[in-house]
Protein backbone atom coordinates (compact mmCIF):
# COMPACT_ATOMS: atom_id res chain seq x y z
CA UNK A 1 0.00 0.00 0.00
CA UNK A 2 1.55 3.20 -1.13
CA UNK A 3 0.95 6.19 1.11
CA UNK A 4 1.77 9.70 0.01
CA UNK A 5 4.26 11.60 2.12
CA UNK A 6 1.47 13.68 3.64
CA UNK A 7 -0.57 10.59 4.56
CA UNK A 8 2.47 9.01 6.19
CA UNK A 9 3.05 12.15 8.26
CA UNK A 10 -0.57 12.20 9.36
CA UNK A 11 -0.51 8.52 10.33
CA UNK A 12 2.66 9.00 12.35
CA UNK A 13 1.15 11.94 14.21
CA UNK A 14 -1.89 9.79 14.98
CA UNK A 15 0.35 7.11 16.50
CA UNK A 16 2.05 9.69 18.73
CA UNK A 17 -1.29 11.00 20.02
CA UNK A 18 -2.45 7.42 20.67
CA UNK A 19 0.68 6.71 22.78
CA UNK A 20 0.17 9.88 24.81
CA UNK A 21 -3.50 9.08 25.47
CA UNK A 22 -2.65 5.51 26.45
CA UNK A 23 -0.07 6.70 28.99
CA UNK A 24 -2.53 9.16 30.53
CA UNK A 25 -5.21 6.48 30.79
CA UNK A 26 -2.90 3.92 32.38
CA UNK A 27 -1.68 6.43 34.96
CA UNK A 28 -5.20 7.67 35.68
CA UNK A 29 -6.65 4.20 36.28
CA UNK A 30 -3.80 2.44 38.04
CA UNK A 31 -2.63 5.15 40.45
CA UNK A 32 -3.91 5.37 44.00
CA UNK A 33 -4.95 9.00 43.78
CA UNK A 34 -6.04 9.31 47.35
CA UNK A 35 -2.62 8.31 48.68
CA UNK A 36 -0.75 10.36 46.15
CA UNK A 37 -2.94 13.33 46.92
CA UNK A 38 -2.23 13.04 50.64
CA UNK A 39 1.48 12.59 49.99
CA UNK A 40 1.89 15.58 47.72
CA UNK A 41 -0.97 17.92 48.31
CA UNK A 42 -2.93 17.67 51.48
CA UNK A 43 -5.12 20.76 51.66
CA UNK A 44 -5.31 20.63 55.43
CA UNK A 45 -1.52 20.55 55.73
CA UNK A 46 -1.20 23.26 53.12
CA UNK A 47 -3.62 25.49 54.99
CA UNK A 48 -1.73 25.00 58.24
CA UNK A 49 1.39 26.49 56.62
CA UNK A 50 -0.28 29.85 56.10
CA UNK A 51 0.27 32.62 56.83
CA UNK A 52 3.80 31.87 58.12
CA UNK A 53 5.03 30.56 54.79
CA UNK A 54 4.37 33.99 53.31
CA UNK A 55 4.93 36.38 56.19
CA UNK A 56 8.10 34.69 57.47
CA UNK A 57 9.58 32.28 54.94
CA UNK A 58 8.85 34.04 51.66
CA UNK A 59 9.66 37.38 53.22
CA UNK A 60 13.03 36.14 54.50
CA UNK A 61 13.90 34.64 51.12
CA UNK A 62 13.14 37.94 49.43
CA UNK A 63 15.06 39.95 52.03
CA UNK A 64 18.16 37.71 51.94
CA UNK A 65 18.15 37.66 48.13
CA UNK A 66 17.58 41.39 47.74
CA UNK A 67 20.30 42.37 50.21
CA UNK A 68 22.72 39.82 48.77
CA UNK A 69 22.01 40.98 45.24
CA UNK A 70 22.55 44.66 46.10
CA UNK A 71 25.89 43.84 47.67
CA UNK A 72 26.79 41.60 44.74
CA UNK A 73 25.90 44.38 42.30
CA UNK A 74 28.04 46.98 44.08
CA UNK A 75 30.95 44.60 44.55
CA UNK A 76 30.57 43.26 41.01
CA UNK A 77 30.75 46.75 39.50
CA UNK A 78 33.91 47.53 41.45
CA UNK A 79 35.45 44.20 40.43
CA UNK A 80 34.51 44.75 36.78
CA UNK A 81 36.18 48.17 36.78
CA UNK A 82 39.23 46.63 38.47
CA UNK A 83 39.41 43.93 35.78
CA UNK A 84 39.42 46.66 33.13
CA UNK A 85 41.88 48.87 35.00
CA UNK A 86 45.19 49.84 33.50
CA UNK A 87 46.80 49.01 36.87
CA UNK A 88 48.03 45.42 36.74
CA UNK A 89 47.63 44.80 40.47
CA UNK A 90 43.90 45.62 40.36
CA UNK A 91 43.42 43.37 37.35
CA UNK A 92 45.19 40.50 39.05
CA UNK A 93 43.33 40.85 42.36
CA UNK A 94 39.93 41.06 40.69
CA UNK A 95 40.77 38.17 38.38
CA UNK A 96 41.83 35.98 41.30
CA UNK A 97 38.70 36.91 43.26
CA UNK A 98 36.42 36.01 40.37
CA UNK A 99 38.11 32.68 39.67
CA UNK A 100 38.14 31.82 43.37
CA UNK A 101 34.50 32.49 44.17
CA UNK A 102 33.15 31.21 40.87
CA UNK A 103 34.93 27.93 41.43
CA UNK A 104 33.60 27.23 44.94
CA UNK A 105 30.19 25.83 45.85
CA UNK A 106 28.10 28.59 47.40
CA UNK A 107 27.55 26.21 50.31
CA UNK A 108 31.22 26.42 51.32
CA UNK A 109 31.19 30.20 51.18
CA UNK A 110 28.11 30.39 53.39
CA UNK A 111 29.74 28.09 55.95
CA UNK A 112 33.02 30.00 55.77
CA UNK A 113 31.31 33.32 56.41
CA UNK A 114 28.79 32.07 58.94
CA UNK A 115 31.21 30.10 61.08
CA UNK A 116 34.62 31.36 59.98
CA UNK A 117 34.14 35.02 60.85
CA UNK A 118 32.87 34.33 64.42
CA UNK A 119 35.83 31.96 64.95
CA UNK A 120 38.35 34.37 63.52
CA UNK A 121 37.13 37.60 65.07
CA UNK A 122 35.19 36.36 68.06
CA UNK A 123 32.09 38.26 67.01
CA UNK A 124 28.74 36.68 66.35
CA UNK A 125 27.45 37.73 62.95
CA UNK A 126 23.80 38.56 62.65
CA UNK A 127 22.33 35.81 60.46
CA UNK A 128 20.88 38.20 57.91
CA UNK A 129 24.23 39.95 57.66
CA UNK A 130 26.11 36.67 57.27
CA UNK A 131 23.94 35.35 54.46
CA UNK A 132 23.97 38.78 52.78
CA UNK A 133 27.77 38.82 52.77
CA UNK A 134 27.99 35.24 51.56
CA UNK A 135 25.47 35.71 48.74
CA UNK A 136 27.07 39.05 47.87
CA UNK A 137 30.52 37.48 47.55
CA UNK A 138 29.32 34.55 45.47
CA UNK A 139 27.04 36.67 43.29
CA UNK A 140 29.62 39.40 42.74
CA UNK A 141 32.03 36.97 41.10
CA UNK A 142 29.49 36.16 38.40
CA UNK A 143 28.11 39.69 38.15
CA UNK A 144 31.61 41.15 37.75
CA UNK A 145 32.13 39.07 34.61
CA UNK A 146 28.69 40.02 33.29
CA UNK A 147 29.29 43.74 33.83
CA UNK A 148 32.80 43.55 32.38
CA UNK A 149 31.39 41.99 29.22
CA UNK A 150 28.69 44.67 29.15
CA UNK A 151 31.22 47.48 29.43
CA UNK A 152 33.31 45.95 26.65
CA UNK A 153 30.21 45.64 24.48
CA UNK A 154 29.69 49.42 24.44
CA UNK A 155 30.99 50.54 21.03
CA UNK A 156 34.41 52.26 21.28
CA UNK A 157 33.00 55.13 19.22
CA UNK A 158 30.93 56.15 22.25
CA UNK A 159 34.09 56.62 24.28
CA UNK A 160 35.82 58.49 21.47
CA UNK A 161 32.86 60.84 21.10
CA UNK A 162 32.83 61.56 24.83
CA UNK A 163 36.59 62.11 24.96
CA UNK A 164 36.48 64.37 21.90
CA UNK A 165 33.98 66.55 23.81
CA UNK A 166 36.54 66.96 26.58
CA UNK A 167 35.08 64.45 29.03
CA UNK A 168 37.66 62.84 31.29
CA UNK A 169 38.04 59.04 31.37
CA UNK A 170 36.17 58.89 34.70
CA UNK A 171 33.26 61.05 33.50
CA UNK A 172 33.10 59.08 30.26
CA UNK A 173 32.82 55.88 32.29
CA UNK A 174 30.16 57.23 34.65
CA UNK A 175 27.93 59.14 32.23
CA UNK A 176 28.39 57.34 28.93
CA UNK A 177 29.73 53.79 29.27
CA UNK A 178 28.20 52.42 32.48
CA UNK A 179 24.61 53.54 31.71
CA UNK A 180 24.80 51.80 28.34
CA UNK A 181 26.55 48.74 29.78
CA UNK A 182 23.72 48.34 32.32
CA UNK A 183 21.12 48.29 29.57
CA UNK A 184 23.11 45.56 27.88
CA UNK A 185 23.52 43.44 31.04
CA UNK A 186 20.03 43.86 32.44
CA UNK A 187 18.76 40.52 31.06
CA UNK A 188 21.75 38.46 32.29
CA UNK A 189 21.62 40.31 35.63
CA UNK A 190 18.01 39.19 36.03
CA UNK A 191 19.21 35.62 35.54
CA UNK A 192 21.83 36.15 38.27
CA UNK A 193 19.02 37.32 40.53
CA UNK A 194 17.14 34.07 39.90
CA UNK A 195 20.23 32.02 40.74
CA UNK A 196 20.75 34.03 43.91
CA UNK A 197 17.12 33.51 44.94
CA UNK A 198 17.75 29.78 44.93
CA UNK A 199 21.12 30.11 46.65
CA UNK A 200 19.45 32.01 49.50
CA UNK A 201 18.16 28.59 50.64
CA UNK A 202 21.68 27.98 51.96
CA UNK A 203 20.79 30.25 54.88
CA UNK A 204 19.50 27.05 56.51
CA UNK A 205 23.12 26.36 57.50
CA UNK A 206 23.20 29.36 59.79
CA UNK A 207 20.40 28.84 62.30
CA UNK A 208 17.04 27.41 63.04
CA UNK A 209 14.96 30.03 64.84
CA UNK A 210 11.50 30.14 63.22
CA UNK A 211 11.54 33.86 62.58
CA UNK A 212 14.72 33.49 60.54
CA UNK A 213 13.64 30.61 58.34
CA UNK A 214 13.50 31.19 54.64
CA UNK A 215 11.42 29.06 52.26
CA UNK A 216 13.53 25.94 51.92
CA UNK A 217 14.21 25.62 55.61
CA UNK A 218 10.62 26.40 56.50
CA UNK A 219 9.51 23.61 54.17
CA UNK A 220 11.93 21.14 55.67
CA UNK A 221 10.94 22.01 59.22
CA UNK A 222 7.27 21.59 58.38
CA UNK A 223 8.06 18.27 56.72
CA UNK A 224 9.15 16.84 60.09
CA UNK A 225 5.71 17.42 61.56
CA UNK A 226 3.48 15.96 58.85
CA UNK A 227 3.61 12.75 56.83
CA UNK A 228 3.22 14.61 53.54
CA UNK A 229 5.34 16.30 50.93
CA UNK A 230 2.86 19.16 50.84
CA UNK A 231 5.15 21.72 52.57
CA UNK A 232 7.82 21.14 49.93
CA UNK A 233 5.25 21.60 47.18
CA UNK A 234 4.00 24.83 48.76
CA UNK A 235 7.44 26.39 49.24
CA UNK A 236 8.38 25.21 45.73
CA UNK A 237 5.43 27.16 44.37
CA UNK A 238 6.56 30.15 46.41
CA UNK A 239 9.98 30.03 44.71
CA UNK A 240 8.29 29.86 41.33
CA UNK A 241 6.17 32.88 42.25
CA UNK A 242 9.45 34.81 42.51
CA UNK A 243 11.47 33.26 39.71
CA UNK A 244 8.99 32.85 36.86
CA UNK A 245 8.05 36.56 36.72
CA UNK A 246 11.78 37.33 36.83
CA UNK A 247 12.48 35.18 33.79
CA UNK A 248 9.57 36.83 31.97
CA UNK A 249 11.10 40.16 32.89
CA UNK A 250 14.51 39.02 31.61
CA UNK A 251 13.01 37.99 28.28
CA UNK A 252 11.15 41.27 27.93
CA UNK A 253 14.25 43.29 28.73
CA UNK A 254 16.20 41.23 26.22
CA UNK A 255 13.70 42.05 23.49
CA UNK A 256 13.67 45.70 24.47
CA UNK A 257 17.39 46.30 24.92
CA UNK A 258 18.84 43.33 23.06
CA UNK A 259 20.13 45.34 20.15
CA UNK A 260 17.84 48.35 20.02
CA UNK A 261 19.90 50.46 22.40
CA UNK A 262 22.56 51.19 19.83
CA UNK A 263 22.18 53.82 17.12
CA UNK A 264 22.03 52.75 13.52
CA UNK A 265 25.51 52.09 12.23
CA UNK A 266 27.20 52.14 15.63
CA UNK A 267 27.67 48.36 15.64
CA UNK A 268 29.95 48.54 12.63
CA UNK B 1 44.57 89.51 10.38
CA UNK B 2 45.72 86.02 9.66
CA UNK B 3 46.00 83.79 12.66
CA UNK B 4 47.01 80.15 12.77
CA UNK B 5 44.27 77.93 14.14
CA UNK B 6 46.13 74.63 13.79
CA UNK B 7 49.86 74.12 13.34
CA UNK B 8 51.15 70.62 12.67
CA UNK B 9 54.91 70.09 12.52
CA UNK B 10 56.76 66.96 11.41
CA UNK B 11 53.91 64.66 12.46
CA UNK B 12 54.67 60.94 12.47
CA UNK B 13 52.38 58.14 13.60
CA UNK B 14 53.10 54.43 13.63
CA UNK B 15 50.90 51.51 14.59
CA UNK B 16 53.42 48.90 15.60
CA UNK B 17 55.91 48.69 12.76
CA UNK B 18 53.47 50.21 10.27
CA UNK B 19 54.18 53.91 9.73
CA UNK B 20 50.88 55.55 8.78
CA UNK B 21 51.98 59.20 8.85
CA UNK B 22 55.48 59.98 7.64
CA UNK B 23 56.12 63.63 8.36
CA UNK B 24 53.16 65.97 7.92
CA UNK B 25 53.57 69.75 8.12
CA UNK B 26 50.42 71.83 7.96
CA UNK B 27 49.28 75.31 9.03
CA UNK B 28 45.58 76.02 9.01
CA UNK B 29 44.58 79.68 8.96
CA UNK B 30 41.66 80.71 11.16
CA UNK B 31 38.42 80.64 9.21
CA UNK B 32 39.76 78.37 6.49
CA UNK B 33 38.15 75.18 5.28
CA UNK B 34 40.79 72.55 4.53
CA UNK B 35 39.64 69.41 2.75
CA UNK B 36 41.83 66.32 2.98
CA UNK B 37 41.42 63.80 0.20
CA UNK B 38 43.26 60.62 -0.65
CA UNK B 39 42.87 56.88 -1.11
CA UNK B 40 41.71 54.76 1.81
CA UNK B 41 44.58 53.75 4.05
CA UNK B 42 46.51 56.86 3.10
CA UNK B 43 46.50 58.15 6.68
CA UNK B 44 44.03 61.02 6.30
CA UNK B 45 41.75 59.91 9.15
CA UNK B 46 44.75 59.24 11.35
CA UNK B 47 45.99 62.77 10.66
CA UNK B 48 42.65 64.18 11.80
CA UNK B 49 42.59 61.98 14.90
CA UNK B 50 46.08 63.17 15.81
CA UNK B 51 44.81 66.77 15.90
CA UNK B 52 42.63 66.12 18.96
CA UNK B 53 44.86 63.33 20.20
CA UNK B 54 42.40 60.48 19.79
CA UNK B 55 45.61 59.02 18.38
CA UNK B 56 48.86 59.87 20.14
CA UNK B 57 51.44 61.00 17.56
CA UNK B 58 54.68 59.06 17.56
CA UNK B 59 56.67 62.19 16.78
CA UNK B 60 56.08 65.85 15.99
CA UNK B 61 53.91 68.58 17.46
CA UNK B 62 50.28 69.63 17.09
CA UNK B 63 49.21 73.08 18.26
CA UNK B 64 45.54 74.08 18.29
CA UNK B 65 45.01 77.75 19.19
CA UNK B 66 47.06 78.30 22.34
CA UNK B 67 47.19 74.63 23.30
CA UNK B 68 50.11 72.45 22.36
CA UNK B 69 48.23 69.14 22.22
CA UNK B 70 51.43 67.08 22.10
CA UNK B 71 52.94 68.70 25.23
CA UNK B 72 53.12 65.87 27.79
CA UNK B 73 52.02 68.29 30.56
CA UNK B 74 48.97 69.64 28.74
CA UNK B 75 45.54 69.14 30.31
CA UNK B 76 44.29 66.99 27.46
CA UNK B 77 40.61 67.25 28.41
CA UNK B 78 40.83 71.05 28.46
CA UNK B 79 42.78 71.12 25.19
CA UNK B 80 40.26 68.85 23.45
CA UNK B 81 37.43 71.29 24.19
CA UNK B 82 38.84 73.66 21.58
CA UNK B 83 38.12 71.12 18.84
CA UNK B 84 34.83 69.58 17.88
CA UNK B 85 34.83 66.23 16.12
CA UNK B 86 32.29 64.65 13.81
CA UNK B 87 32.66 60.93 13.14
CA UNK B 88 31.85 58.72 10.19
CA UNK B 89 29.59 56.60 12.42
CA UNK B 90 27.97 59.63 14.15
CA UNK B 91 28.59 58.12 17.62
CA UNK B 92 25.61 59.77 19.25
CA UNK B 93 25.20 58.64 22.84
CA UNK B 94 22.68 55.87 22.33
CA UNK B 95 21.10 56.04 25.79
CA UNK B 96 20.46 59.79 25.72
CA UNK B 97 17.85 61.91 23.96
CA UNK B 98 18.95 64.39 21.32
CA UNK B 99 18.79 67.23 23.83
CA UNK B 100 20.83 65.33 26.43
CA UNK B 101 23.39 64.42 23.78
CA UNK B 102 23.91 68.14 23.31
CA UNK B 103 23.84 69.17 26.96
CA UNK B 104 25.75 66.44 28.79
CA UNK B 105 29.27 67.65 27.96
CA UNK B 106 28.27 71.30 28.36
CA UNK B 107 27.11 70.55 31.87
CA UNK B 108 29.71 68.00 32.98
CA UNK B 109 32.72 69.56 31.29
CA UNK B 110 31.99 73.28 30.95
CA UNK B 111 29.86 73.41 34.11
CA UNK B 112 27.01 75.24 32.41
CA UNK B 113 23.62 75.34 34.12
CA UNK B 114 20.77 73.24 32.78
CA UNK B 115 19.01 76.34 31.44
CA UNK B 116 22.05 77.71 29.67
CA UNK B 117 23.10 74.36 28.20
CA UNK B 118 19.58 73.77 26.88
CA UNK B 119 19.46 77.23 25.38
CA UNK B 120 22.77 76.61 23.57
CA UNK B 121 21.58 73.15 22.50
CA UNK B 122 18.32 74.43 21.04
CA UNK B 123 20.13 77.19 19.17
CA UNK B 124 22.50 74.64 17.63
CA UNK B 125 19.69 72.23 16.73
CA UNK B 126 18.05 75.13 14.96
CA UNK B 127 21.34 75.78 13.17
CA UNK B 128 21.43 72.22 11.75
CA UNK B 129 17.74 72.30 10.83
CA UNK B 130 16.50 69.95 13.55
CA UNK B 131 14.60 72.26 15.87
CA UNK B 132 11.77 70.35 17.51
CA UNK B 133 13.56 66.97 17.63
CA UNK B 134 14.95 67.53 21.14
CA UNK B 135 13.17 64.57 22.67
CA UNK B 136 13.88 62.01 19.95
CA UNK B 137 16.24 59.13 20.72
CA UNK B 138 19.17 58.71 18.29
CA UNK B 139 17.85 55.40 16.93
CA UNK B 140 14.62 57.10 15.86
CA UNK B 141 16.51 59.43 13.52
CA UNK B 142 17.78 58.82 10.01
CA UNK B 143 21.53 58.68 9.46
CA UNK B 144 21.54 62.19 8.04
CA UNK B 145 19.64 63.54 11.03
CA UNK B 146 21.95 61.72 13.44
CA UNK B 147 24.97 63.23 11.76
CA UNK B 148 23.46 66.72 11.98
CA UNK B 149 22.77 66.16 15.69
CA UNK B 150 26.41 65.09 16.03
CA UNK B 151 27.50 68.35 14.39
CA UNK B 152 25.21 70.34 16.72
CA UNK B 153 26.65 68.43 19.70
CA UNK B 154 30.19 69.38 18.74
CA UNK B 155 29.19 73.01 18.09
CA UNK B 156 27.57 73.25 21.53
CA UNK B 157 31.02 73.17 23.11
CA UNK B 158 31.98 76.35 21.22
CA UNK B 159 35.02 74.83 19.49
CA UNK B 160 37.44 76.99 17.53
CA UNK B 161 38.14 74.19 15.05
CA UNK B 162 35.79 71.54 13.69
CA UNK B 163 37.18 68.18 12.59
CA UNK B 164 35.08 66.10 10.18
CA UNK B 165 36.14 62.47 9.66
CA UNK B 166 34.36 61.29 6.50
CA UNK B 167 31.07 62.70 7.77
CA UNK B 168 28.97 61.50 4.83
CA UNK B 169 30.63 58.16 4.07
CA UNK B 170 28.12 56.00 5.92
CA UNK B 171 25.04 57.89 4.75
CA UNK B 172 22.53 56.83 2.14
CA UNK B 173 23.17 58.96 -0.97
CA UNK B 174 19.93 60.92 -0.66
CA UNK B 175 20.85 62.01 2.89
CA UNK B 176 24.32 63.33 2.04
CA UNK B 177 23.02 66.68 0.78
CA UNK B 178 21.49 67.81 4.09
CA UNK B 179 24.72 67.19 5.99
CA UNK B 180 26.83 68.95 3.35
CA UNK B 181 24.41 71.91 3.46
CA UNK B 182 24.98 72.26 7.19
CA UNK B 183 28.74 72.14 6.63
CA UNK B 184 28.51 74.77 3.88
CA UNK B 185 26.61 76.98 6.33
CA UNK B 186 29.35 76.57 8.93
CA UNK B 187 32.01 77.41 6.38
CA UNK B 188 30.13 80.60 5.45
CA UNK B 189 29.95 81.57 9.12
CA UNK B 190 33.74 81.44 9.19
CA UNK B 191 34.27 78.24 11.17
CA UNK B 192 37.75 76.75 10.84
CA UNK B 193 37.23 73.26 9.45
CA UNK B 194 39.38 70.23 8.66
CA UNK B 195 37.37 67.84 6.53
CA UNK B 196 38.44 64.34 5.52
CA UNK B 197 36.11 63.54 2.66
CA UNK B 198 35.45 61.63 -0.52
CA UNK B 199 33.04 64.34 -1.70
CA UNK B 200 35.26 65.90 -4.36
CA UNK B 201 32.48 68.20 -5.51
CA UNK B 202 32.09 69.54 -1.95
CA UNK B 203 35.84 70.07 -1.66
CA UNK B 204 35.95 71.89 -4.98
CA UNK B 205 33.11 74.18 -3.97
CA UNK B 206 33.72 74.87 -0.26
CA UNK B 207 37.40 74.32 0.49
CA UNK B 208 39.89 77.15 0.72
CA UNK B 209 42.65 74.57 0.49
CA UNK B 210 42.78 70.95 -0.57
CA UNK B 211 45.40 68.43 0.58
CA UNK B 212 45.97 65.23 -1.30
CA UNK B 213 47.52 62.64 0.99
CA UNK B 214 48.93 59.31 -0.06
CA UNK B 215 51.29 56.95 1.73
CA UNK B 216 51.36 59.10 4.87
CA UNK B 217 52.69 62.26 3.23
CA UNK B 218 51.08 65.32 1.66
CA UNK B 219 51.57 64.70 -2.06
CA UNK B 220 49.99 67.89 -3.29
CA UNK B 221 48.26 70.90 -1.77
CA UNK B 222 46.75 74.15 -2.93
CA UNK B 223 43.47 75.74 -3.87
CA UNK B 224 40.70 73.45 -5.18
CA UNK B 225 41.33 74.85 -8.65
CA UNK B 226 44.98 73.79 -8.42
CA UNK B 227 44.68 70.38 -6.79
CA UNK B 228 41.35 69.20 -8.20
CA UNK B 229 41.15 71.34 -11.32
CA UNK B 230 44.74 70.98 -12.51
CA UNK B 231 46.66 68.40 -10.46
CA UNK B 232 50.40 68.43 -11.05
CA UNK B 233 51.23 65.05 -9.53
CA UNK B 234 50.57 61.80 -11.35
CA UNK B 235 49.29 60.15 -8.15
CA UNK B 236 46.72 62.93 -7.65
CA UNK B 237 45.53 62.60 -11.23
CA UNK B 238 45.14 58.84 -10.94
CA UNK B 239 43.20 59.15 -7.67
CA UNK B 240 40.88 61.86 -8.98
CA UNK B 241 40.24 59.98 -12.19
CA UNK B 242 39.23 56.92 -10.22
CA UNK B 243 37.04 58.81 -7.73
CA UNK B 244 35.32 61.06 -10.27
CA UNK B 245 34.82 58.20 -12.69
CA UNK B 246 33.31 56.13 -9.89
CA UNK B 247 30.94 58.93 -8.91
CA UNK B 248 29.88 59.47 -12.51
CA UNK B 249 28.85 55.85 -12.75
CA UNK B 250 26.66 55.84 -9.65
Amino acid sequence: MALTRRQRARAWRGVQYAIAIAIVLVVAFTADWATIGRAFFDLEVAASLFPDVLTIALRNTVVFTALGFLLALALGLVLALMRLSSVGVYRAVAGAYVEFFRGLPALLVVIAIGFGIPLAFGTILDRTLAITIALGMVGSAYIAETIRAGIQAVPPGQVEAARSLGMSPARTMVFIVIPQAFRIVLPPLTNELILLTKDSSLAFLLGTALTQQELAQFGRAALNEVRSLTPILVVGLCYLIITIPLSFLARRLERRFGSAGMPKGAEV
Amino acid sequence: MTETAVRITDLHKSFGSHEVLRGIDLDVVRGDVVCIIGPSGSGKSTLLRCVNLLEMPTRGTVVVGDHEMTDPDVDIDAARRTTGMVFQQFNLFAHLSVLSNLTIAQRRVLGRSREESERVARANLERVGLAGRENAMPRQLSGGQQQRVAIARALSMDPTVMLFDEPTSSLDPELVGDVLDVMRGLAREGMTMLVVTHEIQFAREVADRVLFIDGGVIVEEGTPAEVIGAPKQERTRTFLARVLHGTAEV
